[in-house]
C-alpha cells in the first residue's frame, strides 16, 4: 500500500462533495431520525451550553491521506486558514475569554502561521490544543514544533489507531506507525505524558467499521503495550467514532457497508451521550472564516442555523447561545455507545 | 420477494439480517428471554475475567458451534474489545485444536476395542 492516496477531491470522487456526502447519509433508510431519536430524549431543538472551546481548522493540507479522514485532508490540498481571519480568531478568544483554543486541520502544523497561532493563543490565556499527527514534527521544517509546543504547555492530542503497525498502517499509511513512534518518543523525551503536567494524548479511531470498545479498558491496554513493547507513556486515551464524511464515509459506501454502519449507529443511540455532545460546547471555525457547530458539519457544509453569525467577524457570543445546533443523521456517530467527541467518550 | 422471508431464489437458511431481530425471540417466552438476556449481559461483564478475553473466548466458541451470528458478532465485539487479528486467529486455533482433539482423543476408544477384539 502506498503511503500516499490522492484525496477525494483530486480523484474527482463522487463524494467529494458535501452536497453529495449529505444525499448520501439521507437517503440511508434508519430507525428513526436524529432529531426524533433527540426528541426522545428531550433535547430537540439541541442547543449550546456554554461555549468553552473554540476549535479552529486551518486549513486541509496535511503529509498523510488517512483512510477515515473526515477532512478529506492531504499533500494535494490546499487549503489555509489566511492571515484576516486568523486574527480575527485570536480576538475572539481574547475578547471572550474562550478556554480552550483546539487547533485542528489537516496538520495544523504546515499552516505557515502555526507557530504564530499557539503563541498568542497562550497569551490569550487560553488552554491551546493541538492535534497531531505525529508524523509532521518529524520533517525538517517543523522538527521544532515539540520544544514550541512545551515551552507554552500545548495539550498534545495525538493519533495513533492501534499499538502495532499493521493496523496503524493500514488506516493511516505505510511507515506511518514506525514514524508515530519516533515522535511519541521525541514528545515524551521533552516531558510530555511523563508527569511534568505537559500532557499528551492519543486518540484512537478504530481500524475499520466498527465502534470504539470501552476507553478506560482499552486505554489500559494502550498504556501496557506501549510501555513494553517502546517505552512510551502518554496521559489518556481518547477513543473516537469514525464519521461517515468524506474518505470513511467513501470506504463503507463501496463495500457496501453504508446501511449496516449507519443503522449500527443509530441503533446504539445513547441519551446520556446526546446530552454531553460536543457541539453544545464548541464553535467551529473554518479556514475561511465560516462557522459550525462542530468540524463535522464543517466538512459537510453545514452552517450555524439561520439567525446565527455566519463568520467569526460577526460572531456575537449572545447570538451563538441563542442558536439552533444544526443536525444530520451523521450525529448518530456522537451519540452512539459511550457516545465520542474530540475528546473522546462522553458517557 | 426478500430472502429474508425464504420465498426467494436466493433462500438461505442463514441470513446475516436475523441477527438484528434476536430480540423478538421474547415474543414466545418474554419471561424466559428476559432470564436469557439479562444472564448473557451479567456473563459477559467485567468480572474476574475481563470483558476482552471473554469476548475472546466466545469467538472462540462461536467456531466451535459454528454459529455464523455469533462469529459476525464476537468478530466485530473482538476488534472493538482492542483485540487483533493474530489474537483472534489463535482464539479460533484454540477451539480447532479442542474439536480436533476431540475427535483424535475418542481414537483411544476405538484402539481399546480393537484390542477388545483382537488376538
Amino acid at each position: 500500500m502506498g503511503r500516499i492516496l490522492a484525496t477525494l477531491q483530486k480523484r474527482g470522487a463522487e463524494l467529494s462533495g458535501a452536497d453529495a456526502q449529505r444525499a448520501l447519509l439521507a437517503s440511508v433508510p434508519l430507525p428513526r431520525s436524529f432529531e426524533a431519536a433527540l426528541g426522545s430524549s428531550g433535547l430537540f431543538p439541541l442547543r449550546p451550553t456554554t461555549l468553552d472551546i473554540l476549535q479552529v481548522n486551518v486549513g486541509r493540507r496535511c503529509n498523510q491521506t488517512c483512510k477515515h479522514c473526515h477532512v478529506d485532508a492531504g499533500p494535494d490540498r490546499s487549503e489555509v486558514m489566511p492571515r484576516d481571519v486568523m486574527e480575527a480568531v485570536l480576538a475572539f478568544l481574547t475578547r471572550h475569554r474562550v478556554g480552550r483554543l483546539d487547533i485542528t486541520g489537516g496538520a495544523p502544523e504546515l499552516h505557515p502561521d502555526f507557530r504564530e497561532l499557539v503563541v498568542r493563543g497562550a497569551a490569550a490565556g487560553a488552554h491551546v490544543m493541538h492535534r497531531c499527527n505525529l508524523t509532521a514534527i518529524l520533517l525538517p521544517n517543523y522538527a521544532d514544533i515539540p520544544a514550541l509546543l512545551a515551552a507554552h504547555r500545548v495539550e498534545v492530542i495525538a493519533s495513533l489507531p492501534y499499538f502495532q503497525a499493521r493496523e496503524t498502517d493500514a488506516q493511516r499509511g505505510a511507515g506511518v506507525f514506525d514514524e508515530s513512534i519516533e515522535g511519541l518518543r521525541r514528545l515524551n523525551a521533552l516531558g510530555y505524558g511523563r508527569g511534568t503536567g505537559l500532557e499528551l494524548n492519543l486518540v484512537a479511531n478504530p481500524v475499520g467499521t466498527f465502534l470504539p470498545g470501552d476507553q478506560a479498558s482499552l486505554e489500559t491496554m494502550w498504556k501496557r503495550e506501549l510501555k513494553q513493547r517502546f517505552d512510551l507513556d502518554f496521559d489518556h486515551l481518547f477513543t473516537i467514532t469514525n464519521m461517515p464524511i468524506s474518505r470513511f464515509l467513501e470506504f463503507i459506501d463501496e463495500r457496501g457497508r453504508t446501511v449496516d454502519y449507519m443503522t449500527r449507529l443509530a441503533n446504539a443511540y445513547n441519551p446520556v451521550a446526546a446530552a454531553s455532545v460536543m457541539c453544545r460546547n464548541t464553535l467551529s471555525v473554518g479556514y475561511d472564516g465560516r462557522l459550525y457547530d462542530c468540524d463535522f458539519n464543517q466538512m459537510l457544509e453545514m452552517p450555524l442555523a439561520d439567525g446565527a453569525p455566519r463568520t467569526i467577524f460577526d460572531a456575537s457570543l449572545a447570538a451563538l447561545h441563542e442558536r439552533e445546533i444544526a443536525v444530520g443523521p451523521h450525529c448518530f456517530g456522537c451519540t452512539a455507545g459511550a457516545g465520542s467527541s474530540c475528546g473522546g467518550a462522553v458517557a | 420477494m426478500s430472502e429474508s422471508t425464504g420465498q426467494g431464489a436466493k433462500r438461505t437458511y442463514y441470513d446475516a439480517a436475523d441477527l438484528g431481530k434476536f430480540g423478538e425471540i421474547a415474543e414466545g417466552a418474554p419471561d424466559l428471554a428476559r432470564k436469557f438476556f439479562d444472564w448473557y449481559g451479567a456473563v459477559f461483564a467485567e468480572g474476574a475475567l475481563t470483558a476482552r478475553e471473554k469476548s475472546l473466548i466466545a469467538l472462540a466458541v462461536s467456531h466451535a458451534v459454528q454459529c455464523p451470528y455469533c462469529i459476525d458478532a464476537y468478530s466485530t465485539d473482538a476488534l472493538e474489545k482492542g483485540s487483533n487479528v493474530d489474537q483472534m486467529t489463535e482464539a479460533v486455533h484454540v477451539a480447532a485444536a479442542i474439536r480436533g482433539g476431540a475427535s483424535l482423543v475418542h481414537g483411544v476408544q476405538m484402539r481399546n476395542h480393537v484390542h477388545a477384539l483382537g488376538m
